[in-house]
């Protein structure tokens, strides 16, 4: 098994979950999270006074899948958060030990 | 007995009534200003000028202000009617005594709710590292020894009044405090900051405002209150109220566009924050020329008060003072640039109406007077607190919160790991 995690713009999340639905993904985690890549921040005066705003508002979107749909799932994402400027995010794949279903205590795959 | 005037006493009790609502509106504009971790230390910054002052106010805070011992034209004898005793407030026969159709003891009221305000706006320099307990005591003594004095010298007859030795050149306008109220309060946040010293990172960390629709809420809680403040003044249910009234309003929108057009120039964007301090720097300047100027005198005041206003907020960091919350750029700048305007722009006297510059001049002067007498019995208050209880928490509790250190609550439930509650006592 696999987790895909996805960091994205955040306006592009409804689009990435109605992707993920057509394509029969059926769960998934949404957190707010921040950060900067290359777009790096922006800046805010309040007062006169600038502050330069490192950190700024992205969503993380987690799917745990089986190995064999990682890849489809990625491009899903890629496909879906894309708009072609800078700050789009970054989406990547780990590899799982093991997923246990807490409601029935099923493990593996049959837990997805 | 003097007739009373029951309209007049109504309006001068529902004044009392919106000045009072402009301190806990203060605590919203400060509060939302501030970081998270400490709104609830600045808005109780106001709350607690309320407790301190309103008391001391009918003990000896009356009787000091508008006493009839005055000594030297400074201050009225604080013990002459003490506790609202002395005969001048109630008859011997427990009777309220009415002057001008006003029972004294709705003045009182009124009066207090202004030596309120005055107190809590000096807060706005101290945010976020300041000893409760030492901001209640500065409260008490420089409502005593600052602001008790300058209501008398200006209102009451004395140093700096029609009555003064300065009426001699032109008869002096401070409608309804802009000596009083807000010059005295600016040049002591300049004081108490320089004194006080920085919040640990101020001008490297950002301390951004945390919530700007609390700003924009206090903002118009206080253009509310303000017309108590300044239509009240003309202690009259009548003509003269009717142009402050005006004059507050038309002021104020006039700021907003100042303030506006200033930092859409300078910095590229029209901002909420930005249009809540013009609303706030215009209310200022229009306080002591309230009474005096048209209402077309009151668009040229208002739109100069906000975009100088504006650009005064930026000497802070140019010079390093952490006057967190720009009492000095908005109250003491906007306080003169009403005081001394009112030369220019006032219909009778003022140079723009064909007066000479006498006008000008006196006003220079009782500003100049206010705020050497505002610096010098401010600095004595703030360097014996230093010296004795000391102004500062703890770097740790700076850092940390002072909400959370001093007051033991946190202003928000996602505030750190402190709100975890594990055991609940009743």
């Amino acid at each position: 098994m696999k987790l895909v995690t996805g960091v994205i713009q955040p306006h592009r999340l409804d689009d990435v979950k109605s992707a993920l639905e057509a394509a029969g993904i059926r769960g998934m985690t949404v957190s707010e999270a921040s950060g900067y890549g290359r777009q790096r921040g922006h800046t805010e005066v309040y007062r006169g006074a600038e502050y330069t705003v490192d950190l700024i508002p992205k969503v993380r979107v987690e799917v745990l899948v089986d190995d064999e749909d990682a890849a489809s799932v990625t491009d899903v994402i890629v496909g879906a958060a894309q708009t072609g400027k800078i700050g789009d995010g970054k989406v990547w794949t780990v590899p799982v030990d093991d997923v246990a279903r807490v409601r029935t205590g099923e493990h593996g795959s049959a837990a997805l | 007995m003097a007739e009373l005037d029951s309209g007049l006493t109504a309006w001068m009790l529902v004044s009392a009534s919106f000045v009072l609502l402009m301190t806990p509106g203060l605590a919203f504009f400060y509060g939302g200003m501030v970081r998270g971790k400490a709104v609830l230390n600045m808005m109780m910054m106001s709350f607690g000028a309320m407790g301190v002052v309103g008391v001391i106010y009918v003990l000896w805070g009356w009787s000091m202000s508008y006493g009839s011992e005055s000594v030297g034209g400074f201050f009225a004898n604080p013990f002459e009617q003490f506790g609202l005793g002395g005969g001048g407030v109630f008859d011997e026969n427990g009777e309220a005594v009415i002057d001008g159709g006003l029972p004294i003891i709705v003045d009182v009221g009124f009066q207090a709710t202004f030596a309120i305000i005055t107190v809590a706006l000096i807060s706005g320099a101290l945010a976020e590292r300041v000893k409760f307990g030492t901001w209640l005591v500065f409260a008490g003594l420089w409502v005593t020894f600052a602001f008790f004095p300058m209501a008398h010298m200006v209102w009451s007859g004395g140093l700096l009044s029609g009555d003064g030795p300065f009426a001699g050149i032109a008869e002096p306008v401070d409608f309804a405090g802009g000596t009083v109220v807000h010059i005295n309060a600016g040049v002591a946040a300049l004081v108490l900051a320089l004194v006080v010293g920085k919040r640990k990172g101020f001008g490297r960390e950002p301390m951004r405002p945390h919530n700007l629709p609390f700003v924009m809420l206090g903002a118009g809680l206080l253009w509310f209150g303000w017309f108590g403040f300044n239509a009240g003044s003309a202690y009259g249910a009548d003509g003269v109220a009717g142009l402050a009234w005006v004059n507050t309003t038309t002021a104020a929108c006039a700021a907003i566009l100042g303030w506006l057009v200033t930092e859409k120039i300078r910095d590229g964007h029209a901002t909420s924050l930005g249009a809540a301090s013009g609303i706030v720097a215009g209310l200022v300047a229009i306080t002591p020329a309230a009474g005096s100027l048209s209402p077309v005198g009151s668009i040229v005041l208002g739109l100069v008060a906000g975009a100088l206003c504006a650009l005064a907020v930026g000497l802070k960091y140019k010079f390093g003072y952490d006057d967190s919350l720009d009492v000095v750029g908005v109250h003491l700048v906007g306080g003169l640039v009403g005081t001394i305007l009112i030369g220019f722009l006032a219909t009778d006297g003022g140079l723009f109406y064909g007066g000479g510059f006498e006008l000008t001049l006196v006003q220079i002067i009782i500003a100049a007077v206010a705020m050497a007498l505002s610096a010098v019995v401010t600095l004595v208050i703030a360097l014996g607190l230093k010296a004795t209880l000391g102004w500062r928490v703890s770097e740790e509790s700076e850092v940390s919160g002072i909400d959370l250190a001093v007051h033991g609550e946190a202003g928000y439930e996602t505030l750190g790991g402190a709100r975890k509650t594990t055991e609940v006592k009743a």
